[in-house]
């Protein structure tokens, strides 16, 4: 299985994604720079953290004009899974991949620390190696994380089961303790929080790495059946 | 022809402006009780060349896809030839 990392001008967690491929599933990965316009080869897309353009306007406003974006939708519309971490989900909000948009945290600070999150559905491409309900301690590191949605649309959400986690501490004041969404189809994920940074005991957790195991077990699973 | 267009983009009813709720506070607190509330808008300031007749749309896309994210944001604009002396 071969995944695609994707830099944008400004991505600073592109090397911790990277890594938590290798260290988590031990699978193929390469970089993919934002002006690259083909993701052909690829069997998964991660968007990596960061400050894509400089968050500037709103994060992840810019860079989703980047000329890999088509190709990240193409991907999406195929089936293959597509993870947004941070500013990768800011960056799946603004091209409206994902619903919703993202807001200033409501205390107004950069938040920096572990969190307790919720699984609140396993049976995600993302998340199938997880409990059901299942709590994991995942760091989170931004400013804009404070997740919003219309009522009409968080019905939607609750609906379609696309709430995949949960704050168990609601510190940005997202809507309905959102810290992970996906799209209705389920094989876009955006999340807050970064279970790249996740993936070793060492670094103080390893929650993470069954987000990683899930999308490559789901994988093995699909191909045996079609070969 | 040449224009100057400002565009202006607030929250949309209902959404939590965090940055308006913190300064409302800091209002009350150095003695404007009467503040009922405060939202934090951006201006953006573009000049333009543009075609009489499509200077209102390219506006509008401009905001639509950019300026400003739909989901939680309002826009509003005036467009201003400018006259060369």
């Amino acid at each position: 299985m071969k995944f695609a990392v994707i830099m944008f001008p400004g991505s600073n967690c592109d090397v911790d994604m990277y890594h938590a491929v290798e260290e988590a599933v031990g699978e193929e990965v390469e970089y993919v720079w934002h002006n690259e316009t083909s993701l052909e080869g690829f069997d998964a897309v991660l968007l990596p953290g960061g400050f894509s353009y400089g968050d500037y306007l709103r994060p992840g406003a810019i860079a989703h004009f980047s000329p890999i974006m088509e190709a990240v939708k193409k991907a999406a519309d195929e089936g293959k899974p597509v993870l947004g971490v941070c500013n990768g989900f800011q960056v799946l909000l603004e091209s409206r991949m994902l619903p919703g948009a993202m807001r200033r945290n409501k205390n107004l600070h950069f938040i920096c620390k572990t969190l307790p999150l919720t699984v609140e559905n396993n049976t995600t491409v993302f998340t199938n190696s997880y409990e059901q309900g299942e709590t994991i301690q995942i760091p989170v590191a931004h400013g804009d994380g404070n997740y919003y949605c219309d009522e009409k649309t968080l019905a939607e959400l609750r609906e379609n089961n696309q709430i995949v986690f949960t704050y168990g501490l609601n510190e940005n004041g997202s809507t309905a303790d959102i810290a992970g969404i996906t799209n209705k189809e389920g094989n876009v994920l955006g999340m807050m929080p970064h279970p790249e940074r996740a993936v070793e005991e060492l670094l103080g957790s390893a929650d993470g790495k069954k987000l990683f195991t899930s999308i490559v077990k789901q994988w093995r699973e699909k191909n045996a059946v079609t070969s | 022809m040449t224009y100057n267009v400002k565009v202006y983009i607030s929250w949309k009813a209902g959404v939590l402006d965090p940055q308006g709720a913190a300064v409302t506070d800091s209002l009350h607190k150095i003695g404007y009780s009467g503040v009922e509330s405060v939202s934090i808008s951006r201006m953006v300031e573009v000049k333009m060349e543009a075609d009489r007749d499509s200077v209102e749309r390219q506006v509008t896309e401009m905001c639509e896809k950019l300026l400003a994210n739909p989901v939680i944001e309002d826009y509003s604009y005036e467009i201003e030839e400018v006259v060369s002396s």
